[in-house]
């Protein structure tokens, strides 16, 4: 199969369609709008549907009910968005749904700005929505990357019947980049058939109802334990990350996931070039998070620097990793503000010569 | 050989439900469920469960079920019917998860023109949380969070649910019934089973609300109840067709009898 130029949220959305996506519900937002609108084109063509609902609110109630059914289903939105649906994601979780859902950030809090951030990490893989759980976040920092990982987010979330959501800003959105899509695709994992879905109960089973209700609190705690062992799975077998340039001797440690990732490979090449050891590690699964991967990439550096386009979040899982055995800097941009390679050289170079102040975290 | 002349539906699960005494909940699941059976639809339908008195419509029912969040019923049966165009899908909600916190979700599912069937209990009332004002609490009706009763000055009039959905454009069928004695019932059962009818030939939206009671949350017996209803609601929620998709009238017909 060639090489096609794509759009990164039409490429997000034919990837979607490729992994037997068959409908969609999502409320406009920018910067996400170009995956609803290749849905809204694309999916009559296989079959499937679009609804353009009228609020995010509704759109993740709309996935509960085809997942439910026992569709592939997906809805993107962007931060604000993200936050209506955090009602319907935490009963997507509550009653063992598969969805897959983009968040497209954009800076905050509030209406924010429409450029690119990176300030819903905690909400992504911390705090998506009340109650106990957890949904997978996948993290790319390539349009062809963000493809492979909606077409796995699928496959996943069938896999353990939860949401996995995948995150990127707007630079993946809006950016073009050649991609290809693996013909013949595989799924990842073994898939059992939904038997649980609402189809229609013919008398061959008994009925089944998706619910996240149980009034008893004996028959929720074995539910919550039930739950807790699928997360716990999902640490043990799902975990991603990349490394950049770690093959060569390093002092500076730069851990960096999405675009930013990019932007630090840049720096991390000129770097290299005036001799300067550097590496990076980045993070492709931001729950579960690589933090042996971290911790043992760090303990061979001197120091450590983590970049992000937020007030400092995923930070704090670094720290959790290092346990402080090294010390860590931290160079951020907010607000749609984004770090240049520039910046990333200048703070490696302050921290090599003593002059950038390790950052104490919590 | 005996004839049997009545039993339980096959759509009706044989259980006992949570229901206070004097409460239609249980006659207007019978009805629907006696609709499903008579449509031979049982083995293709989907119920969704809303969050309010009747959250554990999934243990009554003999058909799959969906429990949906406070109000989003109609989002989640847009999301079953457009995954599964086959099914027959009908949501059964209180007038606290359809009429307040669900008013977007239901205004655009019946614009939209979503082929399901939407079953809207009325009992004035919030009864799940403890008899708080709903926004078709009847003026002047005391409730918990208005002891004094309802003020229309400041929590306006009751919602009229089904007049409000007849003046959308997209054709539906919608219909308003009660249940307060047994020749309304019967009345109330052709409503369910024509609303029920147009979606399984495909044809619309379809949406009766049920006149229904709630002596625990009045504070009235529980033999008082249908009188209540009859005297202080059905002036109020004129009981008929509202809308069909033929383009029928939007005022409703008189009961006859």
């Amino acid at each position: 199969m060639t090489k096609k130029l794509m759009k990164g949220s039409e490429a997000i959305a034919e990837a979607a369609v490729q992994a037997g996506c068959k409908l969609f519900f999502g409320y406009p937002i920018t910067p996400q709008n170009e995956i609803p609108e290749y849905m809204s084109m694309r999916l009559p063509q296989v079959g499937g549907a679009f609804v353009q609902a009228e609020s995010e609110v509704a759109a993740s109630n709309m996935i509960y009910g085809a997942a439910g059914a026992g569709e592939r289903v997906m809805t993107s939105s962007s931060s604000p968005g993200v936050s209506l649906m955090a009602e319907g994601i935490s009963y997507l979780a509550g009653s063992e749904l598969p969805v897959v859902i983009v968040n497209i950030m954009r800076a905050g809090p509030g209406l924010g700005g429409i450029l690119p951030s990176q300030g819903d990490y905690f909400q992504a893989t911390k705090g998506l929505a009340h109650g106990d759980f957890r949904v997978l976040v996948l993290a790319p920092w390539s349009i062809q990357e963000a493809a492979d990982l909606v077409q796995d987010a699928f496959d996943l979330a069938d896999y353990y019947r939860n949401p996995v959501m995948v995150v990127g800003d707007g630079l993946i959105g809006q950016m073009m980049e050649p991609v290809e899509f693996r013909e013949g695709r595989k799924p990842i994992k073994d898939l059992a058939p939904k038997t649980w879905a609402t189809t229609g109960c013919d008398g061959s089973r008994p009925t089944n109802v998706v619910n996240s209700l149980f009034l008893d609190p004996e028959e929720l705690e074995q539910h919550n334990i039930r739950l807790k062992a699928k997360y716990d799975l999902m640490v043990a077998d799902e975990v991603r990350f990349a490394e950049y340039r770690t093959d060569d001797y390093y002092d500076v440690l730069i851990v960096a996931y999405g675009t930013v990732a990019r932007v630090c490979s840049t720096a991390i090449d000129e770097l290299r070039e005036e001799g300067i050891g550097v590496a990076m590690l980045r993070p492709i699964t931001l729950f579960p998070y690589p933090y042996e991967a971290v911790r043992e990439a760090a303990l061979k550096a001197s120091a450590v620097l983590v970049v992000e386009l937020s007030a400092g979040q995923m930070i704090e899982d670094v720290g959790l990793a290092l346990a402080r055995s090294r010390p860590i800097h931290f160079l951020n941009r907010m607000g749609g503000m984004l770090v240049s390679p520039d910046e990333v050289v200048a703070k490696v170079k302050a921290m090599i010569e003593g002059s950038s102040e390790e950052v104490h975290i919590g | 050989m005996a004839e049997t002349v009545f039993a339980r539906p096959e759509s009706l699960a044989d259980v006992t439900t949570h229901y206070c005494p004097g409460c239609t909940h249980g006659l207007i699941h019978r009805l629907v469920a006696e609709v499903i059976d008579e449509m031979g639809v049982r083995e293709r339908t989907v119920g969704i469960a809303p969050v309010g008195c009747s959250v554990l419509a999934y243990d009554y029912f003999n058909v799959d079920f969906q429990e949906a969040a406070h109000g989003r019923a109609p989002a989640v049966a847009t999301g079953i019917k457009r995954a599964r165009p086959d099914l027959i899908v009908f949501s059964y909600q209180g007038d606290g998860d359809l009429a307040s916190i669900g008013m977007a979700e239901i205004i655009h599912c019946a614009n939209r023109g979503e082929k399901i069937t939407v079953v809207f209990v009325n009992n004035a009332i919030y009864g799940m949380t403890g008899g708080q004002m709903a926004p078709t609490t009847m003026p002047g009706q005391v409730a918990t969070t208005c002891q004094l009763g309802r003020d229309v000055e400041s929590a306006g009039y009751p919602i009229r649910i089904a007049e409000l959905i007849s003046t959308l454009r997209t054709p539906a069928f919608v219909a308003r019934a009660t249940v307060h004695n047994p020749l309304v019932s019967v009345h109330a059962k052709e409503m369910l089973r024509r609303a029920f009818r147009y979606q399984v030939e495909g044809r619309c939206f379809s949406l009766v609300e049920v006149l229904s009671t709630c002596p625990t949350n009045w504070g009235i017996p529980p033999a008082e109840a249908m009188g209540w209803l009859e005297k202080n609601m059905l002036p109020y929620y004129p009981v008929g067709v509202f809308k069909t998709p033929e383009g029928g009238s939007r005022e409703p017909k008189p009961l006859v009898g």
